[in-house]
């Protein structure tokens, strides 16, 4: 099939982010880039996990922790990967005006997670706990951080996407583009899993 | 959607080109020029230590250069040479018109290049990185001025490019392969590429992370290092050598790749056990990220962890084995032509066993507690690196030349050139083992008389100057040839048995003008074996489509190196954080115009195809 093909729901492939060798080579090409990502975090995982009792007389995890507010950012980022989800499966049925609907919610439960996460840092900060602190606050705020920066692009990412394709709908040039800013956005959201059971749950009991 | 590429300047065009071949070239001149640097880093040390209380440097000066000596020669000129080598010839080898991302080939050349011009600047800027080129945290933490930060900020942009040219080979050799190039036939050199590309992938994260960590407790405040507010400084350590250990295999794999193909190719004999060379390559490659800390044997991890990573090091020696007798047994019974390439070849078999030898023995962890930090582990890195990479380097650019400029090198001062670096070599490195055996420590600015190390030192400084003689050959035959050279055939050495040998010297820019196909192992041999003059095509001549050049990439990189100045200035002027930002926002500006632009690409038309085709039989 052809990138710039004009197509109907009913020629509209299957998987349309694989049905181009551009798109091929895109899908592939994103699960490689997510496999360094992988090690990228795995790295700051594993330091975090040496540092993280190294306070240094600063404030330490269980004393800054609150569920409350972790729980709330958790769940905002686990719906907005199954919002997400229905964006994609909208796509693959040629739904263009449900795909944007669906990755518009997506964007505003990002929005919100973000908003939270600089709140919370902010608050870290008055009670003591600045990014020279003590190692665990570097290490905390880089691995976190590290995250924020990542749902910060990934937002500014699909938006980008829905705003260039308004008008144009979808066809087999763009489609590859919005997968894998979908894969993207799941892959935060699994590794704000392991912060939430790493640094989050394992600060406040572990 | 344009049809027809516009005529373009010679600079304007490898400014924005996105032909893996164009970008050959650019790797190929730019990792040149930092391997000559790095060579003339290289003598300094020697002339210094040449004599013993010698004062042709000073002792900081030399800490300066031995640091940019070690860094450069990694990222900025081995690297780099050889994504020239792979770019030239990979993408002809797998039957493919081009690798799988044009535009971030380019991406990855132009990050790659301004990072190591960023590193280089800090010669004028202050001073360059002293803390040698594994840049330990306790060691460049207390480092002052900027150097340091050179090194963090300058290898972050170029290891960026690295990463990405890493997975745009893997996603190359997986999707764009011709009909019939199953892996299994897939050349060496391919297969070689692409572990290496996995290996680059998984590697270098690390090191982005421990670049990350250093840039923050240098320039933002950060502890990742500093023990006092609870850092530890061993991090470091581990995060330099989960890179730096895979490093070393992403560097010499592709060097395996490229004397397995020169040695078949000579020996007009298919590789011997292919499939036990591939075996040996992915078990090396997997092997290679499980022995990290044998770089560690002194930190004090304890005996358990040391017998370990031990004996995983040893075991590396068994696929390495593998090959080495692979490459013998294709060379034995075989017909023999030693061409300048062949003689790197069969120069390197015995070179490399060497430094495989003595891998073994620091290997050793309760021996390493001597040999470590010692002359002896000098001597053993250069004949796996030189003895492996460089003299790979040397033969990959004799053999495949003609294909990336069109005119044969003279095979006269080829020769010269070989025998020149090999005795250099070896006169360089060989004498070094004993001076580490008899207690010379490394990365020591000078040295006392009357411990014996004076006639062995001088030894080596002599062969340093030998190597670059050598060198300096090389350069004049480019030059000779370039004016006067003979124009190479498509097969270029006559005997060639892949894919690239099949297409004119330099290839066309759409590579293949039908897309062929593949019918064996040495997929150009096979046709000649039945007597065919070129490959059985796979699919019916018509218009192919090209991707469009770019300007953006380059602009890209640009930013990251101006924002880098930025950054690394913030804490001395006040314009130094805007500068940064500005910096930033060139790059992503740039990424957010590539992705709202759409870019088809173009076609090139069936007409002129056959005219090119025509012209080219005829040249």
């Amino acid at each position: 099939m052809h990138v710039e093909e004009k197509l109907t729901a009913e020629t509209f492939p299957a998987s349309p982010e694989k049905a181009t060798l551009e798109g091929k080579n895109k899908f592939l090409g994103f699960w490689f880039f997510l496999g360094g990502e992988t090690v990228l975090f795995a790295s700051l995982f594993a330091t975090f996990l040496s540092l993280r009792d190294r306070t240094a007389g600063g404030p330490s995890s269980d004393e800054l922790f609150k569920m409350s507010i972790v729980f709330i950012a958790t769940m905002l980022l686990l719906t907005s990967s199954l919002t997400s989800v229905y964006a994609m499966y909208h796509m693959k049925n040629f739904d263009f005006k449900k795909m944007q609907l669906w990755l518009g919610i997506t964007v505003l439960l990002g929005a919100a997670f973000l908003g939270l996460e600089i709140y919370e840092f902010n608050e870290y900060v008055h009670e003591g706990l600045k990014y020279s602190t003590s190692a665990f606050a570097s290490s905390f705020y880089t691995l976190v951080g590290t995250h924020g920066a990542h749902v910060a692009f990934g937002l500014l990412w699909i938006l980008t996407l829905m705003i260039r394709n308004a008008k144009r709908g979808l066809d087999l040039y763009n489609a590859p583009k919005f997968y894998v800013a979908s894969l993207y956005w799941h892959f935060i959201d699994v590794v704000w899993v392991f912060i939430f059971t790493v640094v989050y749950l394992m600060g406040m009991v572990g | 959607m344009s049809t027809v590429a516009r005529k373009k300047s010679l600079i304007w065009d490898y400014l924005t080109t996105v032909d893996h071949k164009k970008i050959a070239i650019l790797y190929l001149i730019a990792g040149g020029l930092f391997f000559l640097m790095g060579g003339v880093e290289a003598l300094f040390i020697r002339i210094q230590l040449a004599v013993p209380n010698n004062d042709f440097v000073s002792a900081g000066l030399y800490n300066e250069i031995l640091t940019m000596h070690g860094t450069t020669m990694i990222f900025l000129a081995a690297m780099p040479l050889l994504f020239a080598l792979m770019n030239a010839v990979v993408p002809i080898q797998i039957g493919a018109r081009d690798v799988a991302f044009p535009f971030l080939n380019a991406l990855g050349f132009w990050l790659f290049f301004f990072g190591g011009l960023f590193l280089n600047c800090s010669w004028f800027l202050g001073g360059a990185p002293d803390a040698g080129w594994t840049s330990y945290a306790s060691l460049s933490l207390e480092s002052p001025g900027h150097g340091i930060d050179f090194y963090v900020l300058g290898l972050q942009i170029s290891g960026l490019g690295t990463l990405i040219g890493g997975i745009n080979f893997l996603v190359t050799i997986v999707n764009m392969r011709a009909p019939g190039m199953t892996y299994m036939r897939m050349p060496l050199f391919t297969w070689t590429t692409f572990v290496a590309s996995a290996l680059i992938l998984f590697a270098f994260p690390p090191l982005t992370v421990g670049l990350i960590f250093m840039m923050m407790d240098r320039l933002f405040g950060g502890n990742f290092f500093d023990p006092a507010l609870g850092g530890n400084t061993i991090i470091w350590e581990h995060l330099f050598w989960i890179f730096g250990h895979p490093e070393v295999y992403i560097l010499v794999l592709p060097a395996f790749g490229i004397f397995s193909e020169i040695i078949s190719t000579f020996s007009k004999k298919r590789l011997f056990g292919y499939s036990s060379m591939v075996f040996a390559v992915v078990l090396i490659g997997f092997l290679g990220f499980m022995v990290w800390a044998h770089h560690m044997f002194t930190v004090g991890m304890g005996p358990i962890a040391n017998a370990i990573f031990a004996v995983a090091t040893m075991a590396i020696a068994v696929p390495t084995g593998i090959k080495i007798f692979n490459w013998l047994f294709t060379l034995w019974g075989g017909n023999i032509r030693f061409t300048t390439p062949m003689l790197y070849a069969i120069g390197f078999i015995p070179s490399f066993v060497m430094g495989g030898v003595t891998g073994v023995m620091n290997a050793t962890a309760a021996a390493d507690y001597q040999y470590h930090d010692s002359y002896f582990v000098v001597a053993h890195f250069h004949y796996v690196i030189v003895g492996g990479v460089v003299l790979a380097l040397l033969a990959g650019t004799h053999y495949w030349w003609p294909k990336m400029f069109g005119k044969m090198l003279s095979e006269k001062l080829g020769k010269v050139t070989f025998w020149l670096f090999f005795i250099g070599f070896h006169l360089t490195f060989f004498i070094q083992h004993f001076l580490g055996l008899m207690g010379m420590p490394r990365r020591v600015f000078t040295f006392l008389p009357g411990q014996g190390w004076e006639t062995g030192n001088l030894i080596s400084s002599i062969g340093a100057f030998f190597m670059a003689a050598g060198t300096i050959v090389l350069l004049v035959n480019i030059v000779i040839t370039t004016f006067k050279g003979k124009k190479a055939e498509a097969d270029a050495w006559g005997d060639g048995r892949t894919l690239e040998w099949a297409v004119s010297s330099p290839a066309p820019e759409y590579n293949f003008a039908q897309t062929p196909l593949v019918r064996g192992l040495d997929a150009l041999w096979v046709e000649k074996m039945e007597g065919k003059k070129g490959l059985t095509p796979a699919e019916p001549l018509g218009d192919i489509h090209m991707p469009n050049p770019s300007f953006l990439p380059f602009v890209i990189s640009l930013g990251l190196f101006i924002s880098a100045f930025g950054f690394m200035y913030h804490k001395d002027y006040s314009w130094g954080l805007m500068v940064g930002i500005v910096g930033l926002l060139i790059t992503f500006g740039a990424m957010f115009l590539r992705s709202v632009i759409d870019d088809h690409g173009y076609h090139i038309h069936k007409e002129e195809i056959m005219e090119a085709e025509k012209k080219g039989a005829k040249a």
